[in-house]
């Protein structure tokens, strides 16, 4: 029996009972596309995670002060603490850091007025964490040590206090009743990225100049947090270690009771990549359960098949069908039902991926699905391997059939 | 060595129908020459289907030997039994036991998909029909065929392996008297024409009139052979 004969002859007892094939095939339709759906969604859901974190850097540590009760004489960070880790022979693995100061402030254009962050950062603050602008740019270090009033707009306020997109850059806003020269706005970020500050709705200012006016603290270069970028990603670990043992030194406190508490964007990447990877197995495993179901629903339909077609099976054998031939015919039925539920059910769920990417493009945070080749074959090598799993008992069955009991019913 | 091609030395088939146990054969034993047209008779539950199951190699005796055109069929695996059956018999059923989907032509053509024929099979196929003659109607399903016309199709199956046998049963059965008697001639024309042996299983005395010889059955056992 020639393969393309075996498939038409399936086709052709599968067409002759239509409604009952597709109900059988939507059982696999299911089955599939909610595994596609669900495997594509999650890997859409990790890979918007990791692209949050790109932006952000995932080659960063941050550094904020620790005020733990029972750490005695706990110093803050400073900026001397800052210029100290972008020592090359102490931390070779630091690339740069940035510090800043966070504080709250009321800020007015003419008639327009928000109360809003202020965070006041050096000058390498906006290139580390990869900004990018709308109009103008960041101010640079002489402004920063030249404490120059200047500005820089998140797109939210720029909006909230312009009312227009450009023609920004130049006016003169005030925050805290002291006039500032805007000289950039930030392109929108979202608020869905993973960092400790938003800035969509803040306005940024030197940081010599904030811990002037707005963020007066009380040791005199204290910063709130430093941003440490590292060289390569692959070095976190001991750009890390380097961090703490200098940061260690200056503040002269012993291992295990530190002042300060060290946060690797990457360790919590992982940890999140983890996680989705875990979610992602667990819809998938429930969605694997339907096409569980489909399969039986296949074994069953075929059961019914068999026994419909007793007589036919005996005639076949009574031509001189051998075991072999009856055992194919049934298995090609059954695998036939599968591959094209599989068929269908693979467009489905990536129909379902595209749905979800629309609607959560709609409601601001785009999620792309990925269908990869690998699930694809997945799915693919799955359904057939149901069809002939589940074909295979009902096909053995009319196999096995003595010719004599199989032409003498009815 | 003769000329028989079915020689059947004491066969006897037992059955368990629940606990009981009966038995369809007692010991039959019975030579049929090549080119012999044979009836078998017999009224219900005479064995009459049990012996004609054993000739068509659907079925096995419980003892004794059964040999079917040179081959000890009663020793044979499965396999190899099925392989018999596709090139030494031909069946015509009474109730025709056509593929409800495939065509006249399709149907013809199953035998030799069995037997693995590649070369020639539609020509093949397309011959048998117009032997029939049928050769108008190759393409029509079943469904689309009088009684006479299917059992015609299913006479061309039959044949379209050069078995040593025909065994029809009960083949008029199922057909008005004059399709019956087309039937009749045409199974007797190609046994006249190919030499195959046909073998009649009926309950129809004006069957087994057309028959070189009748073998009746009764309980099991041969009642009378007439040469």
């Amino acid at each position: 029996m020639k393969l393309t004969h075996l498939i038409k002859e399936a086709l052709k007892s599968l067409t002759a009972n239509k409604l009952r094939s597709a109900l059988t095939i939507l059982g696999i339709v299911i089955g599939v596309a909610a595994v596609i759906a669900m495997v594509s969604l999650g890997r859409g859901v990790q890979d918007s995670i990791n692209k949050q974190f790109s932006s952000m850097g995932s080659a960063q540590i941050m550094v904020f002060s620790n005020y733990a009760p029972g750490i005695t004489d706990p110093k803050p960070l400073t900026l001397g603490d800052a210029e100290a880790l972008k020592d090359i022979m102490l931390a070779p693995d630091v690339k740069d850091v940035a510090a800043d100061l966070q504080g709250n402030g009321k800020v007015i254009f003419g008639s327009k007025a928000a109360t809003v962050s202020v965070y006041g950062t050096t000058g390498n603050y906006a290139e580390l964490n990869n900004y990018d602008f709308m109009e103008g740019g960041y101010f640079n270090e002489e402004q920063v040590s030249g404490q120059s009033a200047v500005a820089v707009l998140g797109p939210t306020l720029a909006k909230t206090l312009f009312d227009r997109k450009t023609g920004i850059v130049g006016e003169t806003i005030r925050i805290e009743g002291q006039p500032y020269r805007v000289v950039g706005v930030l392109k929108e970020r979202g608020a869905s990225g993973v960092s400790f500050t938003s800035t969509d709705n803040a306005v940024l200012i030197p940081i010599s100049v904030a811990s002037q006016r707005i963020a007066v603290r009380q040791t005199r270069g204290q910063v709130d947090t430093m941003t440490v970028v590292v060289r390569s990603s692959s070095r976190v670990n001991q750009a890390t270690d380097q961090v703490k043992e200098i940061l260690r030194a200056r503040h002269r406190t012993p291992i295990g009771i530190d002042d300060f508490m060290v946060f690797v964007a990457k360790d919590l990447l992982d940890s999140l990549n983890s996680l989705t990877t875990m979610v992602t197995l667990f819809l998938g495993a429930i969605a694997a359960i339907s096409l569980l179901v489909g399969g039986i629903g296949i074994m069953n339909i075929m059961l019914v098949s068999v026994t419909e077609r007793t007589r036919e099976i005996g005639l076949r054998k009574a031509l001189g069908a051998r075991r072999r031939d009856i055992l194919v015919q049934f298995l090609a039925e059954a695998s036939l039902l599968s591959m094209v539920g599989g068929a269908i059910g693979i467009a489905l769920g990536w129909g379902i991926g595209i749905a979800i990417m629309v609607i959560s493009k709609n409601s601001g945070s785009a999620i792309t699905p990925i269908v990869g080749l690998d699930a694809i074959l997945m799915a693919t090598l799955t359904s057939s391997a149901i069809g002939i799993f589940f074909g295979f008992y009902p096909a053995n069955r009319a196999a096995s059939l003595t010719p004599v009991e199989a032409l003498r019913s009815e | 060595m003769s000329d028989w091609v079915i020689t059947a030395d004491s066969l006897t088939k037992r059955y368990k129908m629940g606990t009981v146990v009966v038995n369809a054969l007692n010991g039959v034993s019975l030579n049929i020459g090549a080119g012999e047209v044979v009836a078998i008779m017999g009224p219900s539950g005479s064995g009459k289907s049990t012996l004609m199951n054993i000739i068509g190699c659907l079925d096995r005796p419980s003892s004794g030997d059964y040999t079917l055109d040179g081959v000890l069929v009663s020793k044979l695996r499965d396999n190899e039994v099925a392989h018999i059956r596709n090139q030494k018999v031909g069946f015509v059923f009474q109730s025709f036991n056509l593929l409800p989907r495939a065509s006249a032509l399709e149907n013809v053509e199953l035998p030799m998909r069995y037997a693995g024929v590649t070369k020639n099979r539609t020509q093949r196929a397309k011959a048998a029909l117009e032997l029939v003659g049928l050769g108008e109607r190759i393409k029509h399903r079943p469904n689309e065929l009088s009684g006479g016309q299917q059992q015609r199709v299913a006479i061309a199956r039959a044949m379209v392996n050069n078995p040593a046998i025909i065994l029809a049963d009960e083949p008029t059965g199922a057909l008005d008297t004059r399709s019956g008697k087309e039937i009749m001639d045409l199974l007797l024309q190609t046994n006249a024409q190919c030499g195959t042996t046909l073998i009649l299983v009926t309950h129809d005395p004006g069957v087994a009139a057309r028959a070189q010889r009748t073998i009746r059955l009764r309980d099991g056992l041969l009642e009378e052979a007439q040469a």
